[in-house]
This record gives C-alpha cells, sequence and structure tokens, in this order.
C-alpha cells in the first residue's frame, strides 16, 4: 500500500489540470466582462459599465423576456408530463422497450434533427411559427429530463407508505397529495430546475422553430448572431448574466436531490 | 407492487402523446420527404425517388462525410483519454468528497453550450488571450492562427463534451468491484497489467456510452464548426443546416438527417450489444 500516497498525489495532478480545462476559459471570459477596456489586450481596471451598456439595449432586453416566457411555459408543462410519465413507467408490471426508447430518444437525437423535422412538421401543418412552437419543441427533451429524475427518484421509492396510506382509508387522490407528491417533490423540482436551465440555453431548435422576425427571437439566438459579427465585451457581460443564472439552478436542484437521497 | 390502483398507462399517455406527436411524427415526416423530388423553387414534390441518398455519394458530400467521421473520431477518443484519468481520480478520491468533484466536473455541461464555444474564441482568436500571453511571454512572431481550423473545432468540441464522457466512465469505475483488481495484483500483475487486463474491460461499458454519446452529437454538430471553423470546412451538421435554411433542397436534407439518425440507432446498438457482453463477463469472473 505504499503506492497509495503516490496515486493519490497523481490523482490530484490530473483533476487540477481537467479541472482547469474545464473552467479556464469560463473564469476569462467572466474576468474580462469587468474589464473596463474589455478586450484582453490590456487589463485598465474593474469595471461594471458593460453590464450597464446591456440595460439600454432593448433587443437584448426583449430576447431575455422571451427567453423567460419560453423556458417558464416548457417547464410547467414538461415537469407536469414528465412526473406523470417517471410514476407511470416506474409502476407497470412489465418494462416495456419501446416506452424506454421512446423517452431515451429525446436525450440523444441530434438537435439539428430534431430541429429539421419540426420545422418541416409544423410548416407542412401551416402552424405559424413563433414562441409558442418553440415552447411545444422544448417540452419534447424537458420532460425526458425529468423523467429520468423523478425516475432515480422512484428507485428509491418506499411503497410500503403508500400501501399503509391506503390501508388507513386514504383514497388514490389523497394519499398520491398527501403521501407519494411530498416525498417526490425535492425529485420534481429539481427536474423543473433542470428543464428550466436547459430550456434557457437550448439554441438550434429554438431558432428553426422560432420563424422569421424579431418578435420571437430568444437570448441563444441574439448571442448567436452577436458573437457571428464578433467579440464585443457586452457578449461577455451577458454569457456570464446567463451562465449565473444556469449555475445557481443547478447548484439548487443538485441541492434539493442531495438532500432526498439522505 | 401493489402500488397502484391507479393506471401505469393511463399516467404516462400525456408525455407519451406528446413526443408522438412532435417527435416520432416530424421525424416520419422527414423521414418520408428523404425518398421524394425537391421542387424547382423548392418545397417537396410527392414523387418517390433515391436520388437523395445517392448524393451523399457524389464526391462533394462524401468529403464532407469521411470528414466528420474523422473529426468525430478524434474528438471521441481526445475526450475519452482525457476523461478516462479524471473519472478514475475522482473514483479513487474520499468518498465523502466524490459527489462534489463529479458535480463541479459535470456543471458545465448543463450550462449554454453556445456560451462555452464563444469562450475559446476568445482565447483562440489572434488578439485572443492565448495570444497575448505568448506575447507578454517574449515571443515576437507573428500571432498565431488557431481559430477557424480544424484544431479549434476539435478543442471545442472536446471541451463541450468531455463532461459526460467523465460521467459515464465514473458510473462504471464505481461500480467496479475493488477486490478483483486486488486480486490481480495479489496474483502478481503489475499496475498496468492489471489495467489493461482487468479494470479496463469492466469499465468498457461506460467508456462505450460515454464514446458513443460523444461521436452522435460530434458527428451532428453544427454550432461549433459553424463558430470556431468559420464556415470555413463543413460538417453534415452544417450541411443539413444549409439544405434547410440556404439550399432550400429538404429533401436532401432529410436524407442527411436520417443518416445521421442512423448512425446514431447502429452505435447505440452496438453500445448495448458492447454492454451486456461486459456484464457476462463480470458475472463470469464472479462465479
Amino acid at each position: 500500500m505504499m503506492g497509495f500516497t503516490r496515486q493519490n498525489a497523481g490523482g490530484r495532478a490530473t483533476l487540477i489540470v481537467v479541472f482547469g480545462f474545464l473552467y479556464l476559459p469560463i473564469v476569462v471570459l467572466v474576468g474580462l466582462s469587468f474589464n473596463e477596456a474589455g478586450l484582453p489586450t490590456v487589463w485598465s481596471g474593474f469595471s461594471t459599465k458593460w453590464y450597464g451598456a446591456l440595460l439600454g439595449n432593448s433587443d437584448i432586453l426583449g430576447a431575455a423576456w422571451n427567453t423567460l416566457v419560453v423556458a417558464v411555459f416548457a417547464t410547467v408543462i414538461a415537469t407536469v408530463l414528465g412526473t406523470l410519465l417517471a410514476i407511470g413507467i416506474e409502476t407497470r408490471r412489465r418494462a416495456s422497450t419501446g416506452l424506454e426508447a421512446l423517452v431515451f430518444a429525446p436525450m440523444v437525437i441530434p438537435d439539428i434533427v430534431l430541429a429539421v423535422a419540426l420545422l418541416s412538421f409544423f410548416s407542412r401543418l401551416d402552424v405559424t411559427l413563433g414562441l409558442h412552437t418553440i415552447v411545444l419543441s422544448h417540452v419534447i427533451f424537458d420532460l425526458a429530463f425529468v423523467c429520468s429524475i423523478v425516475r432515480a427518484r422512484l428507485k428509491h421509492f418506499d411503497y410500503s407508505i403508500v400501501e399503509a396510506s391506503r390501508d388507513l382509508g386514504a383514497s388514490p387522490w389523497t394519499t398520491f397529495w398527501r403521501v407519494t407528491f411530498p416525498v417526490l417533490m425535492p425529485a420534481i423540482v429539481a427536474g423543473a430546475l433542470l428543464a428550466f436551465t436547459l430550456s434557457i440555453d437550448e439554441f438550434i431548435i429554438a431558432f428553426f422553430t422560432a420563424g422569421a422576425g424579431r418578435s420571437s427571437i430568444t437570448l441563444p439566438m441574439q448571442i448567436y448572431s452577436m458573437i457571428r459579427f464578433g467579440i464585443t465585451p457586452e457578449i461577455n457581460a451577458l454569457a456570464t448574466i446567463v451562465m449565473s443564472v444556469s449555475a445557481a439552478a443547478l447548484l439548487l436542484s443538485q441541492w434539493l436531490n442531495k438532500d432526498q437521497l439522505r | 407492487m401493489s402500488f397502484q390502483a391507479t393506471r401505469p398507462n393511463l399516467l404516462a399517455a400525456p408525455a407519451v402523446a406528446w413526443l408522438l406527436a412532435f417527435m416520432v411524427a416530424p421525424c416520419l415526416l422527414i423521414l418520408g420527404y428523404a425518398f421524394f423530388e425537391r421542387g424547382t423553387w423548392g418545397g417537396v414534390v410527392y414523387t418517390f425517388t433515391l436520388e437523395n441518398f445517392e448524393r451523399v455519394f457524389d464526391p462533394l458530400y462524401a468529403r464532407i462525410f469521411v470528414n466528420s467521421a474523422r473529426i468525430a473520431a478524434t474528438v471521441t477518443l481526445l475526450a475519452i483519454l482525457v476523461a478516462y484519468p479524471a473519472a478514475y481520480a475522482i473514483s479513487r478520491a474520499p468518498r465523502s468528497r466524490q459527489p462534489i468533484l463529479l458535480f463541479f466536473a459535470v456543471l458545465p455541461f448543463w450550462s449554454n453550450y453556445l456560451i462555452r464555444t464563444y469562450a475559446w474564441i476568445v482565447l483562440l482568436n489572434r488578439e485572443g488571450l492565448i495570444n497575448n500571453v505568448l506575447r507578454w511571454g517574449g515571443y515576437e512572431g507573428e500571432p498565431l492562427s488557431m481559430l477557424y481550423s480544424e484544431g479549434a473545432v476539435i478543442i471545442g468540441l472536446v471541451y463541450n463534451y468531455l463532461p459526460f464522457v467523465i460521467l459515464a466512465i465514473y458510473s462504471s469505475l464505481s461500480r467496479l468491484d475493488m477486490s478483483l483488481v486486488e486480486a490481480s495484483r495479489d496474483l502478481g500483475a503489475g499496475p498496468i497489467r492489471t489495467f489493461l487486463r482487468v479494470t479496463l474491460p469492466l469499465t468498457l461499458p461506460g467508456v462505450a456510452a460515454g464514446g458513443v454519446f460523444v461521436f452522435v452529437l460530434s458527428i451532428g454538430n453544427f454550432v461549433t464548426p459553424a463558430l470556431l471553423g468559420g464556415g470555413r470546412f463543413q460538417m453534415i451538421g452544417n450541411l443539413v443546416y444549409d439544405q434547410f435554411l440556404t439550399a432550400n433542397d429538404w429533401p436532401f436534407g432529410a436524407a442527411l438527417g436520417m443518416i445521421l439518425i442512423a448512425i446514431m440507432i447502429a452505435l447505440l446498438t452496438l453500445q448495448a450489444r458492447a454492454t451486456n457482453r461486459a456484464s457476462g463477463t463480470v458475472r463470469e469472473a464472479e462465479r
């Protein structure tokens, strides 16, 4: 067991390098967003002026509002559908391969393919594109992720408490709301937060299902068109805000999920 | 499991209906489009043809396919080579610290893909951070043009998908029965031989799961080649994008999309086989 400390030192070095690789680009971006000069060439002092510039940009504010609307609607629908689906799958007598594949597909299908398929589908049916079609599309992958998180919780679920509730005379409805739901709650909220993050950040499907015109541009679409025009300090500030919102939602989601496993 | 008087199928129905309506039906629609002709002014003419699939073998497009596959394979290999040691180090860390390490390894994966790609533009461009650091370090030549190259696309893809590969390999490693590793060492195998003959084969399902995921998402990627490749060279994802938004040849775009799906299904099937075989090996080893 002599080699153990040496192995640990090697492991630590590996993790430092890999975490450096994962976080350095993000740290640089956040750092630059507070650089008065805005460019990586010189550091001319700490400033929040680029954040101020965002507040005066009505395009960005409009896109942010659209993103929020899409994410809230998609999350609410996906959370309800995904939770019911999770309970449905986990309480089946026999596992169904077809059902498993159907629920797994949204997580692995290349997003460009789903995007063009949805565009073809909506235009074939003459559906006017807009924020509502983005919501319809986002629910697809959002519900798959909610479902997988709730299912993980159900695997540790103690079904005897449900039986106890039924034996004591509670109806299935009462049992669901008073017993099952409270136990699943942390996982449902964790799933909802993940869905919310995914929706806020999703670009390709939104891009294809938004239709033409500024009225249904979301933040990732706005960021994409800004990036194509080049690097600007505003993008750094906007990127920092978007990443902070995602990170906060994910930390909260993780914290809820950890709590429930105790 | 007498949990339910309620009906499981009824609970699953709304979500299943949603997926059938908005995922399966659209995919079937473009599967159909792939076998039709394109109209003179775009649109789809409902005459059966195999031409869209034949065109894939046109040298122009075949080259894009080969390039995409080569880039995706390189990305997959690099991601596994970086992720394996990282996942191994996490799985050997104190138990109490593993969840937090894993969480922070995966956190970037859930954050905005565009922004993570953009961050590499900031690092790699001619006025970017890396060139500035080189200049401070005394480098006096022309700034390196690292952006808009195949290398930049590869780095961007590895960076974006690395967290998932770490997660997949870690989940295999955390299930690894350490007594098998110890037995190998006790029987006189060296650390390298033990790794190659015991640890690696038993964690291959995780490697395969992570690898398939990275390969599928890389070969169909559209954002990273567009931003880090500067649109100078195309991958299949960009080709699909162009057919739908600029060339207006939906049937051909649909055929390309179907090929991506076929590649995905083929790889997932292979991966499932490999995983089954590996779990067979574990049972044998345990016997």
